[in-house]
């Protein structure tokens, strides 16, 4: 029951990694990525207990609400996001089945090496890192940096949880990937604002 | 009391009550004088040791449990962190000069105390966590609300926050390969690991892009201390790796590694600097070449590396900090920092251009420099180990020295009978005037810090020794 729960979770991670790579709404970009960490909080149960393994969809859900907030709030962006972003959707999808071709191959690898982690954890992780550095390879766009960079540490969040159970490790990731989305909110903001003369 | 919080969770609250002071002056005395008192504090307070302070008995104690792990400063980190508590106060008491101090000292607090938790953090692999926060409470640092954030902030952000990964999974795969050393596959998948979250963290070559591109962004003041604080402190923590695996000590391998990082970033730091038109980029590169010196001091025999890679931290400190605030200083009177607009700049900014070239110089080894003596030790000791190496490292020296004869060139090219007029302000020619100095007595009289940087090396159970 469990593993076929974990892998509903990897393909529900491949769905919506490769949805934040397609969609160009933000309002459907923060919707994946919630889900997203809903995929992540399920394969992180299969080393860690619920109490421990919800703190990350906690923190991720926060972060997704930070940066949906914060988005909410700016003048609509997409015309400048579309000229930061290759525009072929085709090319994009393409990019992605390189990434999963590349997983496929590389999970038995990691998980060996990863103490027997399991092939959904561990493929599910290694998708997440793909997807977030094919990600941050094709955009300077604040939002998107930052929900590539969220991606690839959930990546390496879901793989660490196989081998290290520190509540410690726990709270200070999530602390990390709530201080990301207010590095990213700070940023969004910072990019919508009127340069000022500093006033000191 | 213990160890850990007056050192890490009493900064890390000064800081965010500093938040609130928006005057220049209080913030860069109030935080000069608490990061020299931390300094006192942590040279002279004995760590474990009852004292006896009007009657009463007090001991600080070196550990804090945390979640179940443990923050520990051991009473051998005593001299580190007055060193780093010092460097902190020379920071933040140049603030104010720099009109930097009232996001550079509550947030520099702030990082300071992060980077800190990163040496104390039980077991030590959890460091990285520390200073990724570190680097994200550096993104405010970096860019202030009311201007649209650079590319090169956004790639700072992304080349640290990628280190963090990368260490913590070497951190575990070591711990494999201490388990079973015959497992050579094992041992090549955590050493590359690890080389690449240092290389991310240390703004290696090709991965430092990030660092001119800031150079012209940013305050300048405000990138070096961010160029002191996690370069210096990272570098300690990945000589903790080594102190912690012995095969990783004995690897010729990681030897030849860590030389040709630390020359690549020498020399190129050093040819970029020669052949760049952009004073602030040339700092950039000065501070690029700075961590070449570091890591080369780490690939020596560490009886000799390890006192030469603490020499060349209050070098980087000053010198770093005079040529930043110079750097500064002279983005306030000119619009580009280019070569062209900066012509003839000593006539107006004598301080800040005599404190950009004395810096540079003494980046460059140039003698009688804070620089010298430890770039000296560190040249003669790689000298015996490989010519060749050495050729290299004289080659990003040169780099170095001509950037600084470039510069001093285009600052004093001034029309005929132009007049000396003086437009820095008082606390501007004090804090650089004073810099200068201290970078002079570095360099006459490298024994004076002796008596902080000897007892240095015993933080580290093996290396060293």
């Amino acid at each position: 029951m469990a593993l076929t729960l974990a892998w509903i979770a990897v393909v529900m991670i491949l769905v919506t990694s490769v949805g934040l790579l397609l969609v160009r709404d933000w309002r459907w970009t923060i919707i994946l990525l919630a889900v997203q960490y809903l995929g992540i909080f399920i394969l992180t149960l299969q080393h860690w207990p619920v109490g421990m393994a919800s703190v990350k969809l906690v923190a991720g859900w926060m972060s997704a609400a930070i940066l949906g907030m914060t988005r909410s709030g700016l003048p609509s962006q997409d015309a400048d996001e579309q000229d930061l972003w290759p525009r072929g959707r085709l090319f994009r999808l393409f990019a992605a089945g390189m990434v999963v071709l590349i997983v496929a191959v590389a999970t038995r690898g990691v998980d060996t090496i990863m103490a027997d982690a399991g092939y959904a954890v561990s493929g599910g992780s290694l998708l997440l890192i793909g997807m977030g550095l094919l990600h941050l390879g094709i955009t300077s766009y604040i939002l998107r940096v930052v929900i590539g960079l969220m991606t690839v540490l959930s990546g390496f969040e879901v793989l660490y949880s196989a081998v290290e159970g520190s509540i410690l490790v726990a709270a200070l990731l999530a602390v990390i990937n709530l201080g990301l989305a207010l590095v990213g909110a700070y940023l969004l903001v910072a990019e919508n604002t009127q340069p000022e003369v500093e006033v000191e | 009391m213990n160890a850990p919080t007056i050192w890490i969770i009493f900064p890390l609250a000064i800081g965010m009550l500093l938040l609130f002071i928006n005057n220049q002056r209080v913030l860069s005395l109030m935080g000069g004088v608490i990061g020299l008192l931390l300094a006192l504090g942590a040279q002279y307070i004995p760590i474990e040791l009852a004292i006896t302070v009007a009657g009463t008995s007090l001991k600080v104690e070196s550990s804090l449990t945390v979640l179940g792990r443990v923050l520990l400063i051991q009473p051998t980190e005593g001299p580190l962190l007055a060193l780093i508590y010092g460097g902190v106060a020379l920071w933040f008491f140049g603030a104010e000069a720099s009109r930097a101090a009232t996001r550079l000292v509550p947030i520099g607090f702030m990082i300071t105390a992060l980077m800190v938790a990163s040496i104390a953090v039980e077991p030590f692999l959890y460091a990285a966590l520390f200073i990724e926060m570190a680097v994200l409470l550096a993104i405010p640092l970096l860019t202030p609300i009311y201007s649209p954030p650079s590319r090169g902030v956004t790639r700072f952000l992304i080349y640290q926050t990628l280190a963090m990964p990368f260490i913590m999974l070497a951190g575990w795969l070591l711990g494999g390969v201490e388990a079973s050393p015959g497992d050579l596959a094992l041992a090549a998948q955590s050493a590359s690991m690890l080389g690449l979250g240092f290389a991310f963290l240390l703004a290696i070559f090709p991965l430092f892009s990030w660092v001119p591109m800031l150079s012209e962004e940013t305050s300048p003041y405000i990138l070096g201390f961010v160029m002191w604080i996690v370069p210096t402190i990272t570098i300690i923590f990945g000589a903790g790796f080594l102190d912690r695996y012995s095969w990783l000590r004995s690897s010729p391998e990681l030897t030849v590694a860590l030389r040709l990082a630390g020359l690549a970033m020498l020399v190129t730091g050093g040819l970029f600097a020669a052949f760049q038109r952009n004073l602030a980029r040339i700092m950039a590169y000065g501070a690029i070449a700075e961590t070449g010196f570091s890591i080369l001091a780490l690939s020596l025999n560490s009886t000799l590396g390890i006192p030469i890679l603490f020499l060349l931290i209050p070098a980087r400190a000053l010198g770093l900090a005079v040529w930043s605030l110079s750097v500064t200083v002279i983005k306030e009177h000119v619009e580009t920092m280019r070569f062209g607009p900066s012509r003839g700049l000593l006539r107006i900014l004598p301080f800040a251009g005599t404190g950009m070239i004395v810096a540079t110089l003494s980046t460059a080894a140039f003698p009688l420099l804070a620089g010298f003596p430890a770039r000296l030790a560190l040249w003669e000791n790689l000298a015996r180990d490989s010519i060749s190496s050495a050729l290299w490292m004289g080659l990003g020296i040169i780099g170095l020295l001509i950037s600084a004869f470039r510069s001093l060139a285009v600052i004093s090219m001034a029309e005929e009978f132009t007049s000396w007029e003086p437009r820095e302000s008082l606390t501007q020619q004090i804090m650089l005037g004073l810099g200068v100095i201290g970078l002079f007595v570095l360099g006459l009289f490298p024994q004076t810090i002796q008596y902080f940087l000897s007892d240095l090396p015993l933080m580290f159970e093996r290396l060293g020794r």
